[in-house]
């Protein structure tokens, strides 16, 4: 017999990790899963157990906040059931039941669901890339991609690295780089153009934080330039050399020069993982860097009821806003359910920790604008520069599609296929929707990981999940009304480039 | 040099090997597949169907699908995700071959055996196109 728990959190990270402690503490009956072999997500993951590290905390920003994680996790082992190397793959919702699908292990996948009556989702975000000649080169790699390599399996992404994009994650990454071992050429920053001295950190009150990363760039000799991007990769199977270079205010490029490398991490801010919650229904809005977001009010509470969201899905701002997201998610489930937060247990009032929240908000706020994605970069793009790495669409076809008349993202897609490939969008989306002169919308994927049909198969609910009365669009993998094998489940996982997309 | 190693105080636990298209690479417990190969020096694995583009690893989180690899017959498991177990045979290959059972016809398993469209269905892979 299905059991049917209080509360639901998927994903492991600060927003979850802090979400489900406060909702099991006020006596929730609460699971947590995430896909990951350890607890952390991307801020506090850590070195795999065979490395027996002692100082983990070392590859941190805050080794003071990996200890306090750690804590909150260790005391969660106790309260709640916690399925770590659970991918969740589709929530459906009925009659107040949340159901999850997922697959449990990372290759020779077991289906299972979870069933709970309300769900905190709290699935974090990936990097943004921009598209750039040559950025599909092997040694181009997002900055999280570096960073996740050296704190989870302590493995330095090169030798000799550029750091490149815009956003403050440039600075740990490159210093954690360094500290590690590599040689970090310099961070290019595509937005300030006055270095570190006039950082936004600083601005911001966070002194210490800008100049402790000040400090160690200055430590291993890595110059910080801003209005400097990495505008093309260069390299016959691997990197060899990038060309930087100086921008003007809107990012186009005024002159350049050549950087020998071996390795390029870049990143141009995050994108939300809002695949659950746009299966699920919840309302969405415009954050302030034009991206979707989950819109949540002040319990964190979506638009459906009993679905929560905390972290980087209501809005990109790191991990001490996520844990805060996470707590008051926890306290409103609570209330919601029934269960007043007992005073006992490690829980501010929650006056405090809206003010928190707000502060916190505030400062992300503040960040998004001092680091926004400036439209120049479009002139960074060849014709034969690809722009959808999987489907290998260039600028050219989106242009082409544009010029048959395709006055959308959705229409460039239907016509070119960019977004249409492997990863589904995930990578090039933000920059076709940008191509194409418009905000990202949130894209509906009614499956948020890919899975091997045989799952499908032996799914225990015969229902499809999801509303039932919101097709998936047109040209996407559909569970919505019948899946046509033809369409959606391709068995050898590749598309027809020629297939006409009016089935 | 100090690496990362050092800066953490590792003891890590003896090495293992995976083989990946035949050759030898050292494994920590733990360790993925995706780091392990980009640890050995290992940068490309795949080349794209169009292009014959090399590809390796790109987001290093599971969002990319760039790195893609068949695991002991089992096609299409992202690299950067799947932590190598001793013995694991990986084989890399293009698009052509990667996420079709193209590679793996010795494995004998379901997945690989899959031959025509009717059988394949349980071998195939939904959620990318």
């Amino acid at each position: 017999m299905t059991r049917i728990h209080d509360l639901a959190v998927v994903g492991a990270g600060p927003a979850g990790v802090a979400g489900a402690l406060t909702a099991a503490l006020a006596g929730l009956d609460v699971v947590l899963l995430d896909g990951a072999a350890r607890p952390g997500g991307q801020y506090f993951r850590r070195p795999a157990e065979g490395f027996n590290a002692a100082r983990p905390g070392a590859l941190h920003t805050s080794g003071h906040g990996l200890d306090g994680f750690t804590r909150r996790w260790e005391l969660l082992g106790e309260r709640a059931e916690v399925l770590l190397r659970h991918r969740v793959w589709a929530a459906g919702r009925t009659g107040g039941t949340i159901t999850l699908h997922c697959l449990e292990g990372d290759r020779e996948e077991r289906p299972r669901t979870v069933t709970a009556r309300a769900l905190l989702i709290a699935t974090g975000a990936y990097d943004r890339p921009l598209p750039f000649p040559g950025w599909d080169l092997p040694g181009v790699l997002t900055a999280g991609a570096a960073q996740a390599l050296l704190k989870g399996d302590l493995v330095l992404a090169g030798r000799r690295i550029v750091v490149a994009g815009t956003g403050p994650f440039l600075l740990p990454v490159a210093a954690g780089l360094a500290d590690a071992g590599a040689r970090v050429l310099g961070v290019y920053e595509a937005n300030s153009g006055f270095g570190l001295a006039a950082h936004p950190l600083l601005a911001a009150g966070r002194a210490g934080e800008a100049l402790g990363y000040a400090a160690r760039l200055a430590r291993h000799r890595i110059p910080y330039r801003g209005r400097r991007a990495v505008v093309a990769a260069h390299g016959r199977d691997a990197l060899t050399h990038v060309t930087v270079a100086t921008l003007d205010d809107g990012w186009r490029p005024v002159a350049t020069r050549t950087v020998e490398c071996d390795t390029l991490a870049v990143g141009y801010g995050f994108v939300p993982q809002l695949d659950l919650p746009v299966q699920l229904g919840c309302a969405t809005r415009r954050d302030h860097d034009g991206g979707a977001v989950v819109a949540v009010d002040a319990g964190m509470r979506t638009s459906v009821p009993g679905v929560y969201a905390a972290g980087e899905s209501t809005g990109v701002g790191g991990a001490a806003l996520a844990e805060v997201e996470g707590r008051l998610a926890g306290r409103a489930a609570a209330a919601d359910l029934g269960r007043p937060t007992a005073p006992a247990g490690p829980v501010s009032p929650d006056p405090a920790l809206t003010r928190r929240r707000e502060r916190l908000a505030a400062f992300a706020r503040a960040l998004q604008e001092a680091y926004p994605v400036r439209p120049g970069w479009q002139d960074w793009l060849h014709d034969d520069t690809l722009v959808c790495r999987c489907e290998e669409v260039p600028l050219s076809a989106v242009r082409e599609a544009q010029a048959m008349g395709a006055a959308d993202a959705r229409s460039v897609k239907l016509l070119a296929r960019p977004g249409m490939g492997w990863c589904q969008g995930r990578i090039c989306g933000y920059a076709i929707s940008c191509l194409a002169g418009e905000d990202p919308a949130p894209a509906r994927r009614p499956i948020a990981h890919p899975i091997r049909l045989g799952a499908l198969a032996t799914r225990a609910d015969p229902h499809p999940p999801g509303p039932q009365d919101e097709p998936a669009p047109h040209g996407e993998p559909g569970l919505h009304g019948k899946p046509d094998p033809q369409d959606d489940l391709d068995p050898h996982g590749e598309p027809d480039p020629h297939r006409k997309d009016e089935s | 040099m100090r690496g990362p190693y050092e800066l953490v105080r590792a003891r890590p636990e003896p090495e293992f090997e995976i083989s990946v298209d035949g050759a030898g690479v050292p494994v920590v417990p733990g360790q993925t597949i995706g780091a392990a190969m980009h640890g050995a020096g290992i940068r490309s694995w795949r080349t794209t169907r169009f292009g014959g583009r090399p590809r390796g690893l790109f987001c290093g989180i599971g969002v990319c699908f760039d790195c893609l690899v068949t695991v002991n017959g089992v096609p299409s498991l992202r690299a950067c995700l799947t932590e190598a177990r001793p013995e694991d045979r990986v084989t890399t290959g293009t698009d052509a071959t990667v996420g079709t059972d193209a590679t793996d016809v010795t494995d004998g398993t379901d997945d690989a055996a899959a031959g025509d469209e009717g059988e394949s269905e349980e071998g195939g892979t939904v959620g990318g196109p």
